[in-house]
């Protein structure tokens, strides 16, 4: 099988050439060479349209990107960056926001004329979307691109704590089986009952997984879904003590921060097992570690931390535990995915459509 | 039961050997060093109706001959490979195993096997435990699992309950067995080759019998190819391991979830170091629940032989 690595770069590569319309520089005289195979919209003035980044594109993304839209790099300008979005204010109506770079408060103040933010990940809490709503500015995520991947991975966690998977696996390869003789038992995945917290495009797909292996699926939303047969706990620490597993699938807000908590986890009880796909701060980390120490809880799984790369080294002592480093769904059908949403979305945007993933108020 | 003489081959449960040992007249056939075996069997022969054994030690043509008074062998497990079926019906013996009680947790191992291969799980995990991880900027890819069409090789209990898991995952089912299955909508194949060569992840969930030996061969394993997945949750001597090795090594197999070897509990060293695979020490039934309840099924058929009662599961 084959990886494709996409080291992170910080200086901008080169156009590419041939298949792009060249933007005119502003003293050439030369005529444009005008090529049909190209897709793109056209602003006003014939050229592709002008997008704001707030960080350099993926590698792998630049190509396909550059042969729909132009963009404005701030970190090449040697104008301090909120000078140099002021001075180019005028233009700005897109900004394309990749990966968790914030979009504060103070950026959007430089943007007077910015009406679209789109952004790539699933979770949005990194751009403020108070400040967004209250000037209309639309704001699209990843929609439904990750979310297969998404479920499968907190499906893997939770085999792998119950199952000891990764445990076992490291136990077979330092060569311990033909001395130790076994491994330690597992727990049964079949009729434990999971409370998934969040059960939108992510949440929905892992419980649809997790009946097929015999669990009973209990769950908390801010909204309640009707049409799923699934019990609705309105209460967190109420679905904790209904529950031998959590499964974290919502969004990251100011209301879901540190919502799991000391009584969620003493509600969820001893042979209790987390699993985390979501951000990090929806769990109170130094609780959770406490827990897991003095048997509180029974497990966990965890992709995502509270102050990544920072991981608590305590967890790495653990049987009990399995960790990651934020890729749940880092798949090539996920990227691509991702990719399209992207192009779809900002030339939406550009050509006056609805949006295909825009964020509900 | 207390007249009982059993013979139990391996320290399998902890549960289930105090049961034995205060329901019945137990023997634990490890006590005695490999050499002394024959004497062993020899001192107790007259004592010993029954033998409890499972996937590591189970009741072969010898030791079978060197127990006369033999009634009934109650393995702790499903598979029967261990066990001389012919002559237990030569000899009238009584054979029980324990289906169904393992079924699930055997299913749920193969799709959690795919899943960690796929995806890479314990490879992270790994990562994460060393310290490596030192920026957020790590975007490896791995590879998705939802809708891989999946191959199962056997479609019987633990096949179909794969395959309902599977199909969870928007993935498409085929399977080769030795005959066709009525009554599902999975597509049949009737050459394991072709089978592979139509599966991106191949599941091996059948008996393991003399024909079902090395049923993944070499053949097999280059048509599922370096983007095929292999997980073995049937038996070591299903998959011939040394051309596994090379397969892997050589990346003519893109990865396996392995949870039984030809040699348990040897596995061979060439796979530590490989980041395509994971590796299980025959776990597949391996939580507290499930032991438990095979513990009380094998439990179950000695009392009800016992007792002349009908056996709970029996084979022979």
């Amino acid at each position: 099988m084959h990886h494709h690595h996409l080291p992170l770069i910080s200086n901008v590569p080169l156009l590419p050439s041939s298949l792009i319309l060249c933007p005119p520089s502003p003293n050439s005289r030369s005529p444009r060479r005008r090529i049909t195979l190209v897709r793109a919209s056209m602003d006003g003035n014939g050229e592709l349209p002008l997008v704001l980044l707030v960080r350099p594109l993926f590698p792998a993304f630049e190509d396909s990107l550059r042969q729909h839209f132009r963009f404005l790099l701030p970190w090449e300008s040697t104008l301090p960056t909120h000078e140099f979005l002021s001075a180019n204010a005028r233009s700005i109506r897109a900004l394309l926001c990749f990966g968790p770079s914030p979009v504060d408060g103070s950026t959007l103040s430089c943007l007077p004329g910015l009406q679209c933010v789109v952004a790539t990940s699933a979770g949005v809490d990194h751009i403020d979307m108070d400040e967004c709503r209250r000037r209309g500015i639309l704001v699209t995520n990843a929609g439904d691109v990750f979310s297969d991947d998404a479920a499968d991975y907190a499906v893997g966690l939770l085999i792998d704590v119950l199952r000891r998977i990764s445990a076992s696996d490291r136990f077979v390869r330092s060569g311990l089986w033909p001395i130790r003789g076994h491994y330690p038992l597992g727990f049964k995945l079949g009729g434990k009952r999971v409370g998934i917290i969040g059960l939108g495009s992510i949440g929905s797909r892992v419980a649809k997984r997790l009946e097929a292996f015999g669990c009973t699926i209990l769950y908390h939303s801010r909204t309640t879904r009707p049409s799923l047969a699934y019990k609705y706990f309105s209460n967190v620490c109420d679905l904790a003590a209904e529950s031998d597993v959590l499964i974290v699938t919502c969004a990251l807000t100011r209301e879901t921060h540190h919502l799991i908590n000391k009584d969620v986890l003493l509600a969820l009880g001893k042979d209790g097992v987390v699993i985390n796909i979501g951000r990090g701060a929806l769990i109170d980390e130094k609780e959770l570690v406490r827990c897991l120490r003095e048997g509180v809880i029974g497990g966990a799984g965890l992709d995502v931390f509270e102050n990544e790369p920072n991981v608590p080294k305590e967890l790495f002592a653990m049987d009990n535990v399995v960790l990651s480093h934020h890729r749940a769904i880092f798949t090539p059908e996920s990227f691509s995915g991702l990719l399209q949403l992207v192009i779809d979305n900002l030339k939406a945007f550009f050509d006056g459509r609805p949006l295909l993933s825009p964020i509900s108020a | 039961m207390e007249t009982l003489g059993v013979l139990l081959t391996f320290p399998m449960n902890p549960y289930l050997e105090e049961e034995l040992d205060r329901r019945c007249n137990l023997f634990r056939l490890w006590e005695s060093p490999p050499e002394s075996r024959r004497e062993f069997l020899r001192a107790h022969a007259g004592s010993i109706r029954a033998v409890v054994g499972n996937a590591t030690c189970g009741a072969d043509a010898d030791t079978i001959d060197a127990l006369p008074k033999l009634e009934i062998i109650s393995s702790f497990s499903v598979g029967l490979d261990k066990i001389d079926l012919e002559k237990c019906r030569q000899r009238g013996i009584r054979v029980t195993n324990t289906p169904d009680v393992l079924t699930e947790d055997t299913a749920d191992l193969a799709i959690g096997l795919a899943i960690s291969v796929l995806r890479r799980i314990p490879q992270a995990d790994r990562y994460v435990r060393s310290g490596s991880w030192k920026s957020k900027g790590d975007y490896k890819l791995t590879n998705k699992f939802s809708g891989k069409t999946v191959g199962i090789i056997g479609l019987g209990r633990i096949g179909m309950a794969v395959a309902k898991r599977a199909e969870a995952f928007d993935c498409p089912i085929s399977y080769h067995s030795r005959s066709e299955k009525p009554g599902t909508n999975y597509k049949y194949y009737s050459t394991v080759v072709d089978l592979a060569a139509n599966s991106q992840v191949l599941i091996v969930a059948c008996a393991l019998t003399p024909e079902t030996r090395h049923i993944v061969n070499r053949e097999v394993m280059d048509a599922l190819g370096p983007k095929g997945v292999l997980i073995n949750i049937g038996r070591g001597p299903h998959v011939d391991e040394a051309e596994l090795v090379k397969a892997l090594v050589e990346g003519r197999l893109g990865g396996a979830g392995i949870d039984v070897f030809e040699q348990e509990p040897h596995v061979p060293e060439e796979l530590f170091g490989l980041e395509n695979v994971v590796l299980l020490p025959h776990v597949g039934s391996g939580t507290v629940e499930t032991r438990k309840e095979m513990a009380d099924l094998v439990l179950g058929n000695l009392e009800a032989h016992c007792t002349n009662k009908p056996l709970l599961t029996p084979v022979i």
